[in-house]
């Protein structure tokens, strides 16, 4: 299977008047796992946000583009279609609509009218996925996300994940709130998925994911920008020393980016 | 324009109507003295709507309907609200103002289960009928249109269940109103008596888009110590029908009432569902959903008074308007002096899909009592675009997320619909009001 590439070319992103991406250049092509890692307020999840269309995000300059395809010229919905997943960090409670019903929506939305997934078939792969999640079946009949835990959204997110198959995935903080042993499992879940087409954007300021998903490579931001760039030496670095020498390297004071003082 | 004061039917009128049905002399007289009542009583005034320009005279009272001699004579349309594959045996279907149909599983009836049309009912359970009719629930005298229900009432069935008995399968009532004009002043009473158990659902019909018609009905629900009543309906009266829906429960001791109620009404529409929790520890749900569409202007009251010690009142109304359509939600909790660890909660909700959609919700709490618990919460917006961009962000096209967020928005009363077929046709109903 050929796989995907996205390439993010001097990308500038607003947030209500108020500039948060300042150029950021990225390509991850298929079977590539990149992380971009940074403290909090750099811009990481603005850049997540940005690729899927979220309605508060204005692109100002620059360019997403899938397969040569100009991303920011599509509907939301189309850029799922295209192959693009985004797992978010606050995933949205949706009452009275079960996750089931979602999620056979969602698979249904990326076949053509005509050739819906069987019933039979769409439990048994929502069955399969949840089994190597660890997660509790009734979940699937409960609202979508819904009083679900910290823990149980990100488990939600990464089982859309496994059941859409995207070409490109980002995954935005997919491990803030989680303990160890949740931590585990959602990585085994992405690592599934690993293979010479998938590529995949993990987005986290935590190195700890990175020690159960090894990234390719590795990209610092800072300021609303990809500051350094490296491979999986350079998260070992930051786990080890911090941000701080990549501060002072550049000469950054205030890595932070659309803060009010 | 002036209010009409003249009544369309008079006491001649009315006195040959109850004598031509051979009602007993009771009834006859307290439809008399209702009209009589009717010329001096103002118009109810609900909250933030007028209704002064609200047809509430043009119908014919009086229209016979043909029996059927089999479910399958039904029309296509009536058909999709009866369980047909499994058969529901406890059934009655009210063609205009007579029985089209009328079945009870045997098994209910040696137990005393009553399911029958009002009019036979006031025949044959007499002082029953008389002991609930506009008594405990309702009033004659609350304004003029439930005494006009008085006056002129001309339909409904009475549900009666005897202590003890719980009836397991649920108990269905269809009101088609077939002849375009034809008026429903339709009075259901459902007793519940102590240490039983009922469902009832209800399904209004009608079909006239140009003609004029007119709906006041009056529906009593008592529950009494111990009963569980889970009464559930949908109204789908067209757009030529102007209604006034009353439904009124008491519930006594430990009782509990739960209404599910799909205000699917294409017309005019004034719905007030009061629930008045008179024993220790009883409990009422009150969910309604509704959809307004074109120029409809609706009125919802849901309203719970704690009159028993722990009582419970919950009150959910969701609606979702469009087009040029307007909606008056009435959350109202009261809690009465003494009524000591009463619980009040309400939750108003109001999606609007276009510009000229207007909607309101208005939580009151009245409490005379200090200790007990209340809360309310009340929103009128708009299909969230965070929800959306999620649930696009999955493929989704935008017109399916708004279906799902809609339907997930009436969902709480839809999934309570205990008949399968009721259930969806409700589905149906807001499928072809919203889209």
């Amino acid at each position: 299977m050929a796989s995907s590439t996205l390439e993010i070319k001097d990308l500038h992103v607003e947030i209500e008047g108020q500039e948060i991406l300042k150029g950021v250049n990225l390509t991850i092509n298929g079977g590539e796992f990149h992380a971009v890692m940074g403290p909090n307020g750099t811009g990481k999840s603005t850049l997540a946000s940005a690729i899927m269309g979220h309605p508060k995000y204005e692109v100002t300059q620059g360019q997403v583009l899938l397969d040569g395809e100009d991303v920011l010229e599509m509907e939301i919905d189309e850029r799922a279609k295209a192959g693009l997943f985004l797992a978010m960090q606050y995933p949205s409670e949706i009452s009275g609509v079960t996750t089931s019903d979602f999620l056979r929506s969602s698979i249904n939305a990326h076949r053509e009218e005509g050739d819906e997934i069987s019933l039979m078939k769409f439990i048994k792969e929502m069955d399969e996925a949840m089994d190597y999640l660890e997660m509790d079946k009734n979940m699937a009949q409960r609202y979508l996300n819904e009083g679900f835990s910290g823990g149980e959204k990100k488990r939600n997110e990464i089982l859309q994940l496994m059941m859409l198959k995207p070409e490109i995935a980002i995954l935005d903080e997919i491990d803030s709130g989680l303990d160890i042993d949740a931590l585990k499992v959602v990585s085994k879940g992405i690592n599934k998925l690993r293979d010479e087409s998938f590529g995949c954007l993990i987005i986290t300021h935590y190195q700890r994911l990175l020690d159960y998903i090894t990234p390719d490579k590795v990209h610092v931001m800072m300021q609303g920008r990809v500051v350094k760039s490296g491979g999986p030496e350079l998260a070992q670095r930051l786990e080890a020393e911090g941000y701080d020498w990549i501060k002072q390297e550049l000469g950054i004071e205030d890595e932070t980016v659309g803060q009010k003082a | 324009m002036t209010v009409e004061t003249k009544l369309p039917y008079d006491q001649d009128y009315v006195r040959s109507f109850s004598e031509n049905r051979k009602e007993p002399e009771w009834m006859k007289e307290l439809r008399l003295q209702a009209l009589e009542l009717a010329e001096g009583l103002e118009m109810p005034k609900p909250d933030k709507t007028s209704i002064k320009r609200w047809n509430f005279n043009d119908y014919k009272h009086d229209v016979k309907g043909e029996s059927i001699q089999s479910l399958r004579d039904l029309p296509e349309d009536i058909q999709v609200f009866l369980d047909m594959e499994n058969h529901n045996e406890n059934l009655i279907i009210q063609r205009n103002q007579s029985v089209a149909y009328q079945s009870l599983a045997s098994g209910l009836d040696e137990k005393g289960v009553i399911l029958t049309d009002i009019q036979t009912a006031i025949k044959d359970h007499s002082d029953l009928v008389q002991r609930y009719y506009m008594k405990d629930a309702v009033q004659i005298d609350e304004h003029k249109l439930t005494a006009l229900h008085t006056a002129l009432m001309n339909g409904g069935v009475f549900v009666y269940v005897p202590k003890n008995v719980q009836v397991e399968e649920p108990l269905q009532a269809v009101f088609w109103q077939e002849d375009p004009e034809a008026a429903s002043f339709n009075h259901v009473i459902v007793v519940a008596e102590a240490n039983s158990s009922l469902t009832y659902v209800e399904n209004y019909i009608s079909h006239n888009t140009d003609e004029h018609a007119v709906a006041n009905i009056v529906t009593e629900v008592i529950a009494h110590d111990n009963a569980n009543i889970n009464f559930g309906s949908v109204d789908n009266f067209a757009v030529g029908t102007t209604v006034y829906v009353n439904r009124r429960g008491v519930a006594y001791r430990d009782a509990r009432i739960e209404w599910n109620l799909g205000q699917m009404n294409d017309g005019n529409t004034v719905s007030e569902n009061i629930t008045h929790l008179i024993g220790d520890n009883s409990t009422s749900y009150a969910k309604t959903v509704a959809v307004g569409r074109g120029n409809q202007a609706q009125n919802f009251t849901a309203k719970i008074v704690n009159y028993g010690k722990q009582s419970e009142g919950y009150i959910l109304q969701h609606g979702v308007m469009k087009d040029s359509s307007s909606a008056i939600f009435n959350g109202i909790g009261k809690i009465e002096h003494g009524a000591t660890k009463a619980n009040a909660e309400q939750e108003s909700r109001v999606l609007m899909l276009s510009r000229d959609a207007r909607g309101d919700a208005n939580p009151i709490l009245l409490i005379d009592e200090d200790d007990v618990t209340a809360g309310h919460a009340a929103s009128v917006g708009r299909v969230d675009p965070i929800q959306l961009y999620y649930l696009m962000s999955r493929g989704i096209s935008q017109e399916e997320a708004e279906r799902l967020v809609i339907h997930g928005f009436l969902a709480p009363v839809v999934k309570e619909i205990p008949i399968n077929a009721v259930r969806e046709q409700l589905t149906e109903v807001i499928e072809r009001k919203v889209y």
